[in-house]
């Protein structure tokens, strides 16, 4: 599902977002300069880890980044709209319509006091003139389908009386119900037992790919990524420094960030026992970003260049594309490695 | 089942076991009714067995509600014990006063999940570090008590130096660290780790997995390690133990495990868990089992996995099945083997 050659217009497009929140130190710019796109019927993961800016791109997508949040600059282009200058009851009107998202906890998603049945016609009601009765009826249809079982039976019930799975079906079922273009899931499993996760985002997959909808999944799981995404972006300290096709990212990652991360996940078809290989440092403080690279502290390769400014984003080969001022000297270590070898 | 498991104990060749672990049970009652009075129990250790021996890492995995944490804190002594024995340098320890416990728990000590939440942030971090041995009595010198903690902090890979400061001003991978360095503290033998990587980002956890390993062979650790991540713990462990709702249902070596799984929850579990590599991802089964894991409250008749299990037959509806032996250093509690 490679969509690098693939010349058609993105369905969502994003340019140059950079966000910050107020805090009593200051503003913490949490997400700083990030360009990237997501084409129809498409899986793109956005991977990073604490900080990285991952689940505030996303959330930014939809405007839900709060009070203290501000879209300092860039665009947010989605069916020939600029979400970033949209005002509130308009994105209302997109939201759980046109793009809708699924969040990590569940319980805290749902409304603790109103049936799940209510809770999922609400979306079909209220965005797609339905009448309630028959809204009703179709949640129960939709719940069937997020396979839950006895669903008709079950839409009377409270989210307390659901499992911590079966909410998260609950909430598929919400954001499905008006099939939206787009789905956004911020670590949509996180909060669940292994088994439990993989038939979540099985059956997420499988439902977005029947609606030919498009999909971001928020993740810091590896595994998560290259068992479902068709693309990759990876985030670090609010930054995206390397975009490629998941095969393409973990044959060849060309970002030093990129390549210590991967290689520092232990795998099941690993040398056990051995020492894992490490990222040394910590990840970053966002209110205390270096000045130019972010993983420059971080970077066995930085050298003066990458202290001083961002380093740009570039195309390595079509459809990856990284930004590391420091490449040269990898290549060069490389070629080093193989001439001794 | 405990009598058996005993007997063979006892006649096994004496393998140098620190611990051992027989026929646990650790049962919560639930109480109902303006009285509270217990109307019932939770069996959420059901008849556990397994050793641990000296030097090496033992990992309980399974998912969450399925006893594997109960079981570490039964060892602990730090949870009530409903039946069965626990057995500590060779001493049977499942009666012990909380007084016949203090010298025992000086050999065994904890690694909690989370750093956030177990560092008193009050606190400064040598005190913290140093805190056991004032319990136990053993900072009465002054100048020995920080010369110990600036060696333990060394030896976490923590600069001295930041012993004055308080733990807010630390990142998750150093507060584990400094976990780590408070259960040394005592030169326990056994460390019992719940979880500790799994609340840190994926570039940090690799540190903290590395630094067990290299205290265990520094310092001739034992680990009982419960994690629910697959990939660390084949990483981490020598032997494997696979819990389902309060059972063991699968133990053996790590190789073993992970390469042959016998048990059909252990084969789900492993095929559940992603590989970080997208060519092999394209190239697997992905066989998925059905269902959640049921509530200990009411745990299913026969075989506990049965309502999820692809290859039930009618008598593991009926018949709990017993772990029993596959070959000298495997176990499996399955209708579907035969004891080897």
């Amino acid at each position: 599902m490679s969509q690098a050659e693939v010349h058609v217009k993105p369905l969502l497009d994003i340019r140059d977002l950079s966000v910050s929140f107020g805090t009593d130190g200051g503003r913490v710019r949490a997400v700083d300069g990030v360009s990237l796109y997501v084409n129809e019927g498409e899986t793109l993961a956005i991977v990073g880890e604490s900080g990285s800016g991952k689940s505030v791109t996303a959330l930014s997508i939809l405007g839900l980044i709060g009070d203290s949040g501000k879209i300092d600059t860039g665009q947010i282009l989605f069916e020939g709209n600029d979400l970033a200058q949209l005002s509130t009851p308009a994105l209302r009107k997109i939201r759980g319509d046109r793009i809708a998202m699924i969040f990590q906890e569940p319980m805290s998603s749902l409304n603790p006091v109103l049936t799940i049945g209510k809770q999922v016609a609400e979306p079909m009601w209220l965005h797609r003139n339905m009448a309630w009765d028959d809204a009703y009826e179709r949640a129960g249809e939709l719940l069937d389908r997020v396979s839950i079982p006895d669903a008709k039976h079950r839409l009377h019930e409270y989210p307390h009386h659901f499992s911590g799975g079966m909410r998260q079906r609950v909430m598929i079922a919400m954001a499905l119900a008006c099939e939206p273009q787009l789905i956004i899931a911020d670590e949509p499993t996180t909060a669940l037992d292994v088994t439990v996760q993989a038939q979540i985002l099985s059956l997420l997959k499988n439902l977005t790919q029947e609606l030919n909808s498009s999909l971001i999944i928020i993740t810091h799981d590896l595994g998560v990524v290259a068992r479902y995404a068709d693309r990759v972006a990876v985030m670090y300290g609010g930054r995206i420094i390397e975009t490629a096709s998941a095969r393409e990212l973990y044959k060849n990652p060309s970002h030093p960030y990129t390549e210590g991360l991967i290689a520092s996940v232990p795998s099941l078809d690993g040398n056990p026992g051995e020492p894992l290989k490490t990222i040394a440092g910590q990840p970053p403080d966002l209110a205390n970003l270096p000045p130019g690279c972010t993983f420059a502290p971080r970077c066995q390769y930085a050298r003066d260049e990458c202290r001083e400014g961002k380093p740009p984003i570039e195309v390595i080969r079509p459809g990856h594309e990284r930004a590391c001022l420091g490449y040269e000297r990898i290549e060069e270590q490389v070629d080093e490695r193989l001439r001794h070898e | 089942m405990s009598d058996c498991a005993m007997s063979e104990a006892a006649i096994k060749p004496v393998e140098e076991n620190i611990a051992s672990v027989r026929d646990l049970k650790v049962h919560f009652p639930i109480t109902g009714g303006w009285l509270k009075k217990t109307v019932g129990w939770v069996p959420a250790v059901d008849g556990v067995s397994f050793d641990l021996k000296r030097g090496e890492t033992f990992s309980l995995v399974g998912e969450s509600g399925c006893g594997k944490s109960t079981t570490a804190l039964a060892v602990l002594r730090m949870q009530p014990v409903t039946a069965g024995q626990i057995i500590f340098e060779g001493k049977d320890v499942t009666h012990y006063t909380p007084n016949e416990m203090r010298p025992i728990r000086r050999g065994m000590q904890m690694v909690y999940q989370d750093p956030f939440g177990s560092l008193n942030p009050r606190m400064k971090v040598g005190d913290i570090i140093g805190e056991p041995l004032v319990v136990h009595r053993l900072a009465r010198d002054k100048g020995k008590y920080r010369e110990r903690i600036r060696e333990l902090m060394d030896l976490v890979g923590l600069l001295p130096d930041m012993a004055d400061r308080y733990p807010h001003e630390f990142s998750g991978g150093q507060r584990q660290r400094i976990g780590i360095a408070r259960a040394l503290a005592l030169d326990p033998s056994l460390i019992i780790c719940d979880e500790p990587v799994s609340a840190l980002d994926v570039s940090i956890q690799a540190q903290v997995v590395n630094l067990l390993m290299d205290l265990q062979r520094r310092l001739g650790l034992t680990y009982l390690f419960i994690a629910h991540d697959l990939s660390v713990v084949r990483h981490i462990s020598h032997r494997v133990g696979v819990m389902y709702l309060g059972q063991l249902v699968e133990t053996g070596t790590r190789d073993e495990l992970f390469s042959h799984p016998k048990h059909p929850y252990t084969q789900a579990l492993l095929d559940a868990v992603p590989v970080a590599n997208p060519e092999i991802e394209a190239q697997r089964p992905h066989k998925l089992i059905v269902g959640e894991v049921p509530s200990v409250r009411n745990p299913p008749s026969g075989c506990p996995f049965h309502p999820r299990c692809p290859k039930a037959m009618p008598e593991c509806k009926v018949t709990k099945p017993e772990l029993l032996m596959q070959g000298a250093s495997a176990s499996v509690a399955c209708h579907l083997y035969e004891p080897i």
